[in-house]
């Protein structure tokens, strides 16, 4: 039925995650005592700042992204700083969500701020650049039976799939074991991590074997 | 039969209740205690046995040994000294062992084979438990009598070196120490170089009787890198070096005619074969225990070492030194060491050591006249006074010799008879009676329908009662039971028992286990919103959490993480249905509003959009409460040391805003209680609130504005009291209105304000006993049931098996919250001595548990109220609140149960799994309590139905 988007979906999925490998190894060539543990910070940057390029780029030119209304060139741009805005107010979203959950608030608030990033690129990002900058159509999608098209229900899987890795990235904190990637926030930062590939994975496979049941309510 | 399922549950419960009693009586022995609270002294020592009128001696013979230095290696495996590479490991120590004048011996530890009771059982000589723990929950000191008190009181001037837990345990005892703490375990050079420095001069000097070093290394090194190391070697040589140059500096201080004296090497407990230790497997068990003395017989060659248990040592030490035999002592004299003494003593010796073990069989076996011991000592002590007769007599022939020998024999056949009954009392876990009770426990978990609204249960007793597998699991029971008794070996608490309760109780949990076993649940098509989702894996992933010691000690961030995911979800739930439905309503024109549709009045728009921001932000606020709570108290072990909220406030500097914090709190604790009570006890509760900031300033937390700082401090006894007269008060007024709605009038109104004020008398309490830092918590705990209430539960139509999870998860974090920790040493005792004078037990321990378990208690309270006060609710609801209520209490203590016996020989059994255990059975108890006072809600609550 969208044998077409699935495979577009595939293939999007697959240059992501590519790059999330890349972002892994070019610096470990490049940078001297590079490592996923020892230079956690590092790593995140890599990683948040690639999947953000790539996305960007490989959703603009297949041209998934939301019509815009007006094709003015102000109207672009005012997208555009939306989105930006958007960006860093989910940062301090998320920020602020996993305080909550009890990560020091000053202490660590770098390492904090650094997940918080990731979790934006990961999550976020893509929202912004498949339903543009428009808070209705995110709580259209997240909410039950919102979905209007295959990229939606990709959406939903990755972002939950992100989260939930997240989340369960912070159960061996407490252990003590006192391993490297128990260090604050490595478990978690991985976890989303691995989430976000599992997602990529997951979803095209996923639409793919129940294309059947899936029916879409039009607009 | 038909059955409520309120009184199905409460009966669950109580069988629950004794089920897990029965573990606890497995799990942890009665300790074996004299009855007499003195220590030994040695003027109650009893006479020398003489038949015959001439005046008995009381006189003790000759202490045999002058110095004792104990060198005690901490997991000194047995194989390390007596096994093949001992030779290589120890030279010199396998030197003397197979040339000098020495004694070896393979001493047998008891589980737990960690260090703090292994100190004990060698000084007491008695095998410790980890309810001694409990017992001595304020005390770190050894108070039993013991041989360093023994010691210290005869005059004998003791030096120590090493594991300050020696410090601890006998403070002020030492003339001379110097602790080393085990804390570093990485460190293994250093602990004992802090040792050994000392070494040399305490070896010059002439003023002590006992030295004790306790060298801590070997065992960091089996914690870092197991018994096969190659750090293992050169650790030994250096603790032989250490022994060579002990037994070379005494041999020189020993000079002709005075007492020798004695060098004795032991471990406290072995090396498993990865290195730790605390269980039961053979290395960890056996270790090397060897006395060294120019008085024994000089050997000429290995013999294979003898076994003993560890605690023999202890009887032997103090009789070689002349003290009384410590009171709880089960050990025996080893007999080799007394050889080289005349007959006379060596009878006079194993009297006394028979004589301290058949008083503490007296008093710690209730038929200790059938144990074969007890008989054989007497018998041997009439022997002895025979013997002694014609000793007086001046009889020196070979007859009276092989009479003594004969004597010799009986006191040690009697002394080992006494000494195995004494330890199969302790030191062993009772494992029918754990099994039986994790059974019980286990079965109720197959508690029908557990999450469904039924009202009534269908109890297919009567067919269960006629079936044939009831007989066969009667039987079986019996069959097993009698099969266990009567085995050699076995001391249970159930055999103990008299047949015919013991046939009841089997006849009764098989007509149990029938009835229940076809009750499962039929397979149920659920629909699982994300809520439920989230419940079900919190509750059974925190059940799972337990196996690891780490998430035991840390289990409040368990809790606090679930909560936030709690928050956060509901926050979605709100999110959703205000948003959602809204555009729904708004795409369909001629919809009413979705929320309007169950509301039996049209709401102006503003209400709708006020109450709609406060749903929103109620999630928001609790999350923001819930993180602020968290800092207030850090408890659990690997962050509790990090400074917090509470200590900031508690320190002198803030008395001030610890006052008007403790005062807003309490402003606000009355205007949220106020609102629902009747004026005499909102009258009641202003003073009684206005009485507990009286205590507090008296008791110096918190101060009045016109108050000096440098003013006397109280006990505010008068002031607690002021306040429980107005708890008393509230509570009386409460449960005068809920018997008046069960009986005069059926007014649901009235019970509810019935209800309400009981609850707000328990608050008054729980904000007198709560330390003044801890208010917030209280506060904050009101503050969020009302909210709580009033906009997430009700609006969302959560039915009754989700507001009673939510309720229990809140009740859960709640208990951390105000700085509980699953660690004995959290609880605050202090409080068991608001408004008493003086130490009265009852009071004392029920004012500790209510303010120990006050978040789950108010959270469990807050439950009753809000379920029987909902009026559009099913009637059931209350019941199947209840019901859910049990169940998840009964998971988690059911699960941790298995999990308990599984892990008995776990390494932290003692220090993290027991106080838990402990925990989980008094939280069992309490929510019973609570579920009681379900049962008789639900029941007034159909009878003012009926009516």
């Amino acid at each position: 039925m969208w044998d077409h988007e699935i495979r577009a979906m595939a293939s999007t999925h697959a240059i992501i995650a590519a790059s999330v490998f890349m972002a892994t190894v070019v610096p470990a060539v490049l940078v001297p005592g590079f490592s996923v543990y020892g230079s956690h910070l590092l790593w995140l940057y890599s990683v948040s700042g690639a999947v953000t390029a790539v996305s960007v780029a490989v959703f603009w030119l297949l041209g998934i992204t939301a019509p815009a209304k007006k094709h003015t060139l102000g109207y672009k741009l005012s997208r555009l700083f939306r989105s930006c805005v958007y960006f860093f107010l989910s940062c301090l979203f998320f920020h602020t969500v996993v305080v909550l959950y009890g990560a020091p608030l000053i202490e660590s608030a770098l390492e904090t701020f650094s997940l918080a990033v990731l979790l934006t690129s990961l999550t976020t990002l893509r929202c912004l650049c498949v339903l543009g900058p428009s808070v209705q159509a995110w709580i259209r999608v997240f909410s039950r039976h919102g979905a209007m098209s295959v990229w939606d229900t990709c959406l939903q899987i990755t972002v939950a799939c992100t989260a939930f890795g997240a989340w369960l990235g912070a159960f061996p904190i407490p252990l003590d074991w006192d391993r490297p990637w128990q260090v604050w926030p490595v478990s978690c930062s991985l976890g989303a991590m691995i989430g976000f590939l599992t997602g990529l994975v997951g979803a095209p496979a996923w639409i793919h074997y129940h294309r059947k049941q899936l029916t879409y309510k039009c607009k | 039969m038909k059955v409520r399922s309120s009184v199905f549950a409460s009966f669950i419960l109580i069988s629950e209740v004794i089920g897990i009693a029965l573990f606890l009586r497995g799990f942890f022995p009665v300790p074996v205690k004299s009855s007499l609270s003195s220590k030994s002294k040695l003027s109650d020592l009893p006479a020398e046995p003489l038949t015959g009128d001439a005046p008995n001696s009381s006189r003790l013979p000759q202490p045999l040994f002058k110095r004792v230095v104990i060198l005690l290696v901490d997991a000194l495996r047995e194989d390390f000294a007596f096994g093949d590479s001992g030779r290589m490991y120890m030279p010199y120590t396998r030197h003397v062992v197979e040339r000098g004048s020495s004694h070896s011996f393979v001493a047998k530890a008891r589980p737990p084979t960690v260090t703090m009771p292994r100190i004990k059982a060698l000084t007491t000589g008695s095998i410790p438990g980890f309810i001694d723990v409990v017992m001595n929950l304020n005390s770190p000191a050894l108070l039993e009598d013991n041989l360093i008190w023994q010691a210290k009181t005869a005059g004998k001037r003791i030096v120590f070196y090493g594991d300050d837990t020696w410090v601890r345990l006998f403070p002020k005892h030492f003339m001379e120490y110097d602790g080393t703490t085990s804390f570093f375990v990485s460190d293994y050079t250093e602990v004992d170089n802090n040792v050994t420095r000392h070494l040399d001069s305490t070896l010059k000097r002439d003023d002590w009787d006992i030295l004790i070093l306790h060298y801590l290394g070997l065992d960091h090194i089996g914690h870092i890198s197991g018994p096969y190391s190659s750090l293992i070697q050169p650790k030994l040589l250096e603790m032989d070096d250490i022994l060579k140059k002990i037994h070379s500096a005494l041999i020189l201080k020993e000079t002709e005619g005075s007492l020798p004296y004695l060098l004795v090497l032991c471990g406290d407990h072995g090396m498993s074969e990865t290195g730790s230790h605390g269980g039961s497997s053979e290395p960890e068990v056996n270790t090397p225990l060897v006395l060294i003395s120019p008085a024994f017989k000089r050997k000429v060659g290995m013999e294979k070492p003898g076994v003993v248990e560890q605690v023999d040592l202890t009887p032997t030490l103090a009789l070689g030194l002349g003290l009384p035999i410590s009171q709880n002592s089960v050990g025996r004299v080893i007999p080799s060491v007394l050889e080289e003494t005349s007959l006379r003593d060596q009878l006079r010796f194993l009297h006394l050591n028979g004589h301290q073990l058949s008083c503490l069989l007296k008093d710690s076996i209730p038929n200790y006249e059938k144990e074969a011991g007890f008989e054989q000592f007497r018998v041997a002590e009439k022997a002895h006074g025979n013997w002694m007769k014609r000793f007086m007599e001046g009889n020196t022939s070979e007859v009276l010799s092989n009479m003594g020998k004969k004597v010799l024999k009986q006191y040690l056949l009697a002394l080992s008879a006494m000494s195995s009954a004494l330890s199969k009392q302790l030191g062993k876990y009772d494992m029918y009676s754990m099994i039986a009770g994790m059974l019980l426990l286990v079965l109720l978990l197959a508690m029908p329908e557990a999450l469904s609204a039924e009202a009534a249960v269908d109890l297919p007793v009567l067919s269960a009662l006629l079936s044939l597998p009831f007989y066969l699991l009667c039987l079986l029971l019996s069959s097993v039971h009698v099969l266990v008794c009567t085995s050699a070996e076995s001391s249970c608490y159930f055999c103990s028992l008299s047949w015919g309760l013991v046939f009841a109780a089997v006849v009764f949990s098989s007509a149990m286990f029938c009835i229940l076993s076809p009750l499962r649940s039929s397979g149920s098509d659920w629909t699982l919103s994300e809520l439920d989702v989230l419940l079900l894996v919190g509750t059974v992933g925190h059940t799972l959490s337990l196996a690891a010691s780490s998430f035991v000690e840390e289990e409040h961030q368990t809790w606090y993480f679930l909560l936030s995911t709690l928050c956060l979800t509901i926050f979605q739930d709100v999110c959703r249905k205000y948003f959602r439905e809204q555009r729904v309503s708004g795409d369909e024109e001629d919809h009413l509003l979705p929320s309007k549709d169950h509301q039996p009045y049209a709401h102006p728009k503003e209400e709708i959009y006020l109450e709609k921001w406060l749903a929103l932000a109620t999630p928001i606020f609790t999350l923001v409460c819930c993180r602020l709570l968290r800092s207030l108290n850090h408890t659990g072990v690997q962050w509790a040391h990090l400074p917090d909220v509470g200590h900031w406030l508690n320190s002198s500097e803030h008395r001030t805003v610890l006052s008007l914090l403790a005062a807003f709190c309490l402003v606000l604790i009355y205007l949220l209680v106020q609102r629902r009570c009747s004026l005499v006890s909102k009258i009641a509760l202003a003073l009684g609130l206005l009485g507990v900031y009286s205590y507090r300033a008296a008791v110096g937390n918190v101060m009045f504005p016109w108050q000096h700082a440098g003013q006397t401090m109280s006990k505010g006894t008068v002031e607690a009291r002021f306040v429980y007269v107005f708890v008393l008060g509230i509570l009386f007024s409460g449960t005068k209105d809920l018997l008046r709605s069960q009986i005069i009038t059926a007014d649901a109104k009235l019970k509810s304000r019935g209800l309400w004020e009981i609850y707000s008398g328990l608050v008054l309490l729980v904000s007198l006993l709560f330390r003044a830092h801890n208010l917030p918590v209280l506060c904050c705990c009101l503050l969020i049931q009302s909210l709580m209430a009033q906009f997430i539960w009700k609006n969302l139509h959560y039915d009754a098996a989700q507001t009673t999870i939510m309720h229990y998860w809140f009740g859960q974090a709640f208990f951390y919250f105000q700085g509980n920790s699953n660690n004995i040493a959290t609880i605050d005792i202090s409080v068991g001595f608001v408004g008493l004078e003086s130490y009265v037990e009852v009071p004392a321990i029920f004012l500790t548990a209510l303010s120990t378990y006050a978040g789950p208690l108010l959270w469990a309270c807050h439950l009753v109220f809000y379920l029987s006060s909902e009026r559009d609710r099913s009637p059931v609801a209350v019941g199947h609140g209840c019901y859910c209520l049990a169940l998840l209490r009964s998971v988690p203590a059911a699960a941790y149960i298995v999990l308990v016996t599984v892990l008995r020989y776990h390494l932290f059994i003692w220090s993290v799994f027991s106080p838990k255990l402990l925990y989980e059975s008094i939280h069992l108890l309490l929510t019973a309590a609570v579920c009681h006072f379900f049962v008789t809600m639900e029941q007034s609550h159909s009878k003012s139905q009926g009516g």
